[in-house]
């Protein structure tokens, strides 16, 4: 076929296909209804997962194989989740490539990639699980890279001690979406049989939005969830879904940033529906910019670059060639990473003798170094650095390892990687703060409220290391869909659904149709997301921190008056003013957190208080929604380390983090320094 | 540079639509998502568009630019000259919901039919063993961002209706070859990659390999070797006695779901 054939006359003849003869499970939904009371579908389940990527998908799997009636909602369609960006791999020491590797050593490494602020409990069960939730998988029929004798292949990562990120060259998030998606369906087609219905227990529904948590609080103790309301993408109906038990899977925040390598969907919607239904979100302050986003063209600023090229020997030039990252080792990280470029070098091919080249610092170290060195004036042309593995790595390996990065810098930059350096600059990729949740089931403190992956908070700390996302999902998909199916089966009652909390859910969702000439919503979305990116980016200050909240009062205001033109079916203004809400509170959240933690650690850097301050390491800072809708935020202890787990580090380590009095107790604590490696 | 684009984009619904002239500006490096967002936030805010990731890596923005079926966040303004009008349209094999976005509910419905990976019983998690250069051919498949610019493609369904019962398209046969090739899949679905999922009906004409956003060589390596299986099979001597003697299907054919 050529493009000739294809001319725009056969085209417009084409698009006729929708009024010929309709195929069963094909007819278009009707669509432009206004509000009424017979405006609404009411489905009831046992568990309602919101959000369809990783965490979604493996949640609603395990309630379903705990005989739990399951809807997974997703505001694309399926299979097209935020997880597919993932390209790295999935951190899991299985200990394949180097048989060293165990889940200590991994749950050392998380703890400090987070700079010790991580919930520990989260961060064990999560190195003791992940190998299973790999293997697992494999038995669904993914298919990882391998090793030479056949095993699921690991490779290094930036703060991983040894290889261990299982992958499948440079889209491991897309395995395992995919893999996950093929056994939604294959239970889907186990339940025809049982049930003559594919979707009997199990169902998704694509392209749905879900904008508020409805809640039962006839007992008046506060509530538990009854359901959730939203809206079909396309036909702009209504739905309610009545049901217990809510997961939310929503992953991140990042479109509240304008340099950002997430996609539309990340507007922080479980965060603030979270919120809205009284649950808490836990230091919000820490979103982690990724060091290496592209940066020319435009258009294409922040798209992701994946750590995977240093990982498999890029390394980080100034404008004068420089190996800058030898200049940035900071103190903690001193023990563990190269001091010159030929130790560096050997490590790739005997890391028991060398230690790891500084390019693979955890992301929130490099980020920074990068930044340093562009504000020092030894920047690429287009305001970034060099990424360079050309020079380093045969082209046939390059185009082996990373494929679609190869693809995307051809495609998009017109750049060969496997010829020229790439240019790359910091990007919004990932929020560590989220709802607070339960270690073990992943609840919220609502009863009925559960979250997973992104949307949570605790497991990384501070900064999470790559290759820990994908593990995240798996690890505590699993939980949250155990933890809702046990909570569905020990309640005494169904709760219910008012008929209040309906009306004014729907109500609030027409707002921006209603209203003639209010706000357009891209417009304070773009302004939105200078603020956060000019104000609460990589480098904070009180004084911008400040200004940012202002800013965020004034927005506020204006998008109580924002309206959309045109209809209710798949009207992408109407729902951007939707979602606006959301993103709108969780930037203040963010703004806020940012401001009150006066230190520096992981993804939040405050030029006025640059240093680590063990005071601050016992401080979660944690949001909740005031009377008036407005966001409070109150300090919260930590919860102290087990001995055993303490034990896993050298003291001189734990000296770096901890206060005196946290330490006591522990060998060797009350010499003067530790004993460093 | 910056210039103004002459675009004509289809607007409407289900029941009804029409092209629709606008001008936009075009900033230098920009990809066509980037000129209907523009568009979007500008002139037309219920402008209907799917997309997700803008990086190429989730398959939404499937749409036919000039003609040409294409993701708009991976078609670069720079292969246009800017006197050029685009004419930007919806996939024209699938239901309209509004403006550039399509029912494609189709293509789920034919994943669903498709019998699922069929491990060995007796391999536990974490005991697989596969070479790379085995599971190499399935991964290649496995790279489909399921944007769905293939199965709009095809002729066999594009240009005739009457085929999406018998007729999977091929994203989904080479999901079956895809299966067929996994090393760790016991099941055999030559027979009913025929019998049920159309595999005759593509006469390898590779349109869909031309659209491939991931360059998946579809007809190259999943199609055609999936024929030359399905072929083997049935003109296998052995299974030619089998026939013979009244034993049709093999016991390692799975069964189709939802078929009696």
């Amino acid at each position: 076929m050529s493009d000739a054939e294809l001319t725009s006359d056969t085209v417009v003849a084409g698009v006729g296909a929708a009024t010929r003869a309709a195929v069963p499970g094909r007819e278009p939904r009707p669509g432009g209804i206004t509000w009424s009371d017979g405006d609404v579908d009411r489905y009831t389940y046992d568990v309602v997962v919101v959000g369809a990527g990783g965490s979604g998908l493996r949640a609603a799997i395990e309630a379903r194989l705990h005989g739990k009636k399951t809807a997974i909602i997703s505001k694309s369609l399926f299979g097209k989740a935020h997880t597919v960006m993932a390209e790295g791999g999935c951190a899991a020491s299985m200990g394949n490539v180097n048989p060293n590797d165990n889940w200590q050593v991994h749950f050392r490494d998380t703890m400090r990639g987070g700079k010790f602020l991580n919930n520990w409990q989260m961060a064990e069960l999560h190195a003791k699980e992940a190998p299973d939730r790999v293997w697992e998988l494999e038995a669904w029929g993914a298919l990882f890279d391998r090793t030479k004798d056949g095993k699921i292949s690991q490779r290094n990562f930036g703060g991983h001690e040894y290889p261990r990120l299982a992958h499948v060259g440079d889209r491991t998030g897309l395995e395992i979406i995919r893999t996950l998606q093929q056994k939604v369906v294959a239970m889907q087609q186990a339940d025809a049989v049982e049930f003559g219905d594919p979707e009997a227990m199990i169902k998704v529904y694509a392209e749905t939005t879900i904008t508020e948590l409805i809640k039962d609080d006839s007992a008046g103790d506060g509530g538990r969830i009854a359901g959730a309301f939203g809206y079909f993408r396309d036909t702009g109906r209504f739905v309610l879904f009545e049901a217990p038990a809510v997961v939310l899977a929503t992953g991140g925040i990042g479109k509240t940033y304008k340099v950002t390598s997430n996609s539309w969907e990340y507007t922080g919607d479980g965060h603030a529906l979270a919120l809205r239904a009284g649950a808490k979100l836990l230091n919000m302050e820490f979103v982690q910019l990724h060091p290496t986003g592209m940066v020319w063209p435009p258009s294409v600023r922040g798209l992701l670059v994946t750590e995977s090229v240093r990982g498999d020997g890029g390394v980080l030039r100034n404008s004068e060639g420089k190996r800058f990252m030898f200049n940035y080792v900071p103190d903690v990280f001193r023990a563990q990473y190269a001091e010159t470029e030929d130790e560096a070098d050997r490590w790739y091919d005997d890391p028991d003798h060398n230690r790891r080249p500084p390019e693979l610092l955890p992301r929130d170290e490099v980020a920074r170094s990068i930044n340093s060195e562009i504000k020092a004036g030894r920047g690429s042309p287009h305001g970034g650095v060099f990424l360079d593995i050309a020079s380093r790595r045969p082209a046939d390996y390059i185009l082996q390892r990373l494929p679609s990065m190869y693809h995307q810098f051809k495609e998009l930059a017109d750049v060969d990687i496997t010829k020229e350096p790439m240019e790359i600059g910091p990007t919004c990729h990932y929020v560590m703060g989220g709802v607070e949740v339960d270690p073990a089931t992943g609840a919220a403190s609502v009863p009925g409220l559960f979250a997973v992956g992104e949307v949570s908070g605790g497991m990384h700390g501070s900064n999470r290391l790559g290759g820990n996302s994908l593990s995240d999902l798996l690890v505590f998909g699993r939980r949250a869909g155990l933890g809702a199916a046990e909570y569905i089966s020990a309640l005494p009652s169904r709760p219910v659904v008012a008929e209040a909390d309906l009306s004014s859910a729907a109500a609030t969702a027409l707002e921006p149709l209603g209203r003639a000439d209010g706000e357009n919503p891209y417009v304070i979305h773009a302004e939105l997301q200078t603020v956060m990116n000019d104000l609460v980016g990589l480098i904070r200050r009180e004084s911008e921190l400040k200004t940012a909240l202002v800013d965020l009062d004034k927005l506020r205001a204006r998008e109580a008056d924002v309206s959309a033109a045109g209809g209710r079916a798949y009207n992408p203004g109407w729902h951007l003013a939707l979602d606006l809400r959301n993103m709108l509170v969780v930037a203040e959240s963010v703004a806020q957190s940012a401001l009150e933690r006066q230190e520096s650690r992981g993804g939040h850097t405050r030029d006025d208080y640059p240093a680590m301050s063990p005071e601050w390491r016992k401080v979660n800072l944690v949001c909740s929604a005031g009377a008036g809708g407005q966001v409070e935020l109150r300090h919260q202890p930590i919860v102290p380390m087990r001995t055993d787990l303490l034990e896993l580090f050298d003291i001189g380590e734990l000296k770096k983090y901890m206060t005196e009095d946290e330490l006591a107790g522990l060998p060797g604590a009350a010499a003067t320094s530790g004993q460093e490696h | 540079m910056g210039y103004k684009a002459a675009l004509r984009v289809w607007r409407g619904d289900a029941g009804a639509g029409a092209l629709e002239d606008y001008q936009v500006e075009v900033n230098e490096g920009e990809v066509v998502l980037d000129v209907l967002h523009r568009l979007q936030a500008s002139q037309a805010s219920d402008l209907a568009i799917r997309w997700n990731c803008k990086a190429g890596k989730c398959g939404s923005c499937s749409m036919e630019i000039n003609g040409r079926p294409r993701l708009a966040c991976m078609t670069r303004m720079s292969v246009f000259t800017p006197t050029e009008t685009l004419t930007i349209t919806p996939m024209r094999t699938f239901p309209v919901i509004r403006d550039l976005v399509t029912d494609v509910s189709f293509n789920y419905a034919k994943a669903r039919e498709i019998p699922s990976f069929s491990p060995p019983p007796d391999v536990k998690p974490g005991e697989f063993r596969m070479q790379q250069v085995d599971v190499n051919r399935s991964q290649e498949f496995r790279k489909c961002i399921e944007c769905f610019l293939c199965q709009n493609t095809c002729h066999v369904i594009r240009d005739h209706t009457e085929n999406e019962h018998a007729f999977s398209g091929p994203r989904f046969l080479m999901r079956i070859a895809e299966l067929e090739m996994h090393p760790a899949d016991t099941a055999d679905r030559r027979e009913i990659a025929q019998d049920d999922f159309g595999l005759g009906y593509c006469n390898i004409t590779k349109c869909c390999t031309e659209v491939c956003p991931e360059h998946i060589k579809i007809t190259d390596n999943a199609i055609i070797p999936m024929k030359e299986r399905v072929v083997g099979r049935k003109y296998d001597p052995l299974v030619w006695l089998g026939d013979k003697i009244g034993r049709r299907t093999p016991k390692d054919t799975p069964k189709v779901p939802g078929k009696a």
